[in-house]
């Protein structure tokens, strides 16, 4: 019992001093950020690995999610005559909940597991320590642009997300199901607001880009620099950004509509 | 022996302390790196070599005593002082720690880009010249990955004289070369040595190697300085440090066993399990 409580306080307190560094490496990165709006080959390059990169995983997931989001949108709907209403379903649930959400839990696993095993490998085989030995700050250097990188990019990517899933849901519910076309674009469009909906999805991906691009770096700068360590903080990446994303997803909802 | 120079040396260590947790790595050691010369840094693993550099390079900060680096106390720089410092210094880490997304020309490039706003034809100009020192001119084009350890090193030297420091600390530069390439590499040191009028410390455990190219030897053991002076000194001193080490000795004041309780209790305590 005495074990237990003293590996809990154990595990509260590394939880903690955790946070405190990943907040001081924030503060860090964020000093960075004005030098490094002059440097914009520096982001542009970190823009192709983080997003453009990216871009394929989630066209091809957000075609899927639209088309089942079509299908199970059409058999609910259908039984209250309410078929036509398809498109504003499909282009809500996308543009407010499923864009953001599901766009940030593949970017977690595609992009910030990638930027947590570059940052980690460059720290276990010395290429930060070298860096600040040249006088380089490597926060500056490695880890401003990434972060920068990864909070330009998610919102773009939720906006391609819930394009290509509205189109998916088009193309089931339009092409297969024959829901009149006119009406499944109309009713989006009279019903889709552009405040209420699709700003507040996109204020969901800005924040879900910052914390999972924010987990990211932190947890590659702070790795155990060993090939056990690096595949560790990787782990941690995806499991804390999906955990923080979908918690942050109820608060802000709860908050926003 | 000391053998008192006109000149100040280019590293004062003074009474330098310096523990990893309830562990002394370093306990008041002195030392004095002369300029010009190459200096070898010699001793046991896990003796503290690298950290040693480290705390030259001011990345840790010691426990007590003072690290002079030409007349500036490292160990009280602001951290914007200690990067002016540091770009007068060159350090070759163990395995080179090229920068592995950019080819052999981006790396030594590198510094350059950074700390200058020089145009790219110039940096051109400069990357070539120090590639043509290391002999790699014909591999400019290759990436890191592609580089066998020896090659790697030797561009780590260019990038490391990228910006013409006054001093290079080197890190092991000769484990795990086979003899051609560790013949390279002797040479270049101690070239690059005295045609850029450099200052050069290199930590090694090769006895041959380090001996052939050094001026003076320090010889670290148990947080302190065990034995100094030339190679020849050493080797014909009558202390046991120096006679275990310079002759690698399997046993003697290192100890072959690292710290334990007596061996005859322990296998007692395994039969009483
Ligand atoms: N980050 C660290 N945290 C805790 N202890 C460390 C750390 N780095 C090094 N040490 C300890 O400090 C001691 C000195 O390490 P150092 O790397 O300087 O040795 P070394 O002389 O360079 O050895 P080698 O010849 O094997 O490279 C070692 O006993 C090591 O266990
Ligand atoms: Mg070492």
């Amino acid at each position: 019992m005495l074990n237990f409580i003293q590996g809990l306080g154990h595990s509260g307190l590394t939880f903690f001093q955790r946070l405190g560094r990943a907040h001081i490496l924030l503060g860090h990165i964020m000093a960075g950020l004005p030098s490094m709006l002059l440097r914009w080959p520096l982001i542009i390059q970190q823009l192709y690995y983080v997003g453009v990169l990216s871009v394929l995983i989630i066209l091809v997931s957000g075609f899927f999610v639209g088309m089942v989001l079509g299908l199970q949108g059409y058999n609910i709907l259908v039984d209250f005559g309410a078929e036509e209403t398809l498109g504003v379903m499909v282009s809500l649930s996308l543009v407010r909940e499923l864009g953001p959400v599901v766009a940030a839990l593949l970017f977690a696993g595609r992009a910030g597991s990638a930027l947590t095993a570059e940052i980690g490998l460059m720290k276990a085989t010395e290429q930060l320590s070298a860096m600040e030995m040249m006088a380089i700050d490597p926060i500056r250097r490695v880890l401003t642009p990434r972060f920068l990188a990864g909070f330009i990019s998610m919102p773009l990517l939720a906006a391609i997300f819930s394009a290509v899933g509205i189109i998916g849901g088009d193309f089931v519910g339009v092409g297969l199901l024959g829901v009149d076309e006119g009406a499944y674009w109309s009713q989006m469009q009279a019903s889709v607001d552009l405040y209420d909906d699709i700003l507040n999805g996109v204020i969901k991906s800005i924040v879900f880009g910052v914390v999972v691009t924010w987990i990211a770096v932190f947890e590659g700068y702070d790795a155990i620099p060993t090939s056990e360590g690096v595949s560790r903080a990787t782990t941690r990446t995806v499991v804390h950004s999906s955990l923080a994303i979908l918690g942050l997803d109820f608060i802000l909802t709860a908050i926003m509509f | 022996m000391t053998d008192t120079s006109t000149t100040t040396p280019l590293v004062e260590i003074r009474n330098l302390s310096f523990a990893r947790g309830d562990r002394m790595i370093f306990d008041g050691i002195d030392m004095d790196i002369e300029r010009g010369k190459v200096t070898a840094i010699m001793g046991p693993s896990g003796t503290g070599k690298t950290t040693l550099l480290r705390l030259i390079g001011g990345q840790i900060k010691p426990l007590t005593g003072s690290i002079k680096v030409d007349g500036i106390e490292v160990t009280k720089l602001s951290r914007s002082a200690l990067f002016q410092l540091r770009k007068r210094m060159g350090m070759l880490f163990q395995n080179g720690a090229l920068l592995t997304d950019m080819n052999v020309f981006d790396n030594i490039a590198f510094p350059i880009r950074e700390h200058t706003q020089l145009s790219e034809k110039m940096i051109r100009t400069l990357v070539t010249m120090k590639l043509q020192v290391v002999g790699l001119r014909g591999a400019r084009n290759l990436m890191p990955s592609e580089l066998s350890g020896g090659m790697a090193r030797r561009v780590a030297m260019a990038r490391a004289i990228a910006l013409d420091p006054m001093m290079i600390m080197y890190d092991e530069p000769f484990t795990g070369q086979d003899p051609i390439s560790l013949g390279v590499l002797v040479r270049l040191i101690r070239e690059l040595n005295d045609t850029l009028g450099l200052t050069s410390i290199v930590v090694s455990h090769d006895i041959k190697e380090a001996s052939s190219i050094s001026d003076t030897i320090y010889l670290l053991s148990g947080g302190k300085v065990v034995a100094h002076g030339s190679s020849k000194a050493l080797h014909e001193s009558g202390s046991e440090w120096a006679k275990q080490f310079m002759n690698g000795l399997p046993d003697g004041p290192v100890p072959f066993h690292y710290p334990a309780i007596d061996y005859a209790e322990d296998l007692l305590a395994a039969g009483n399990k």
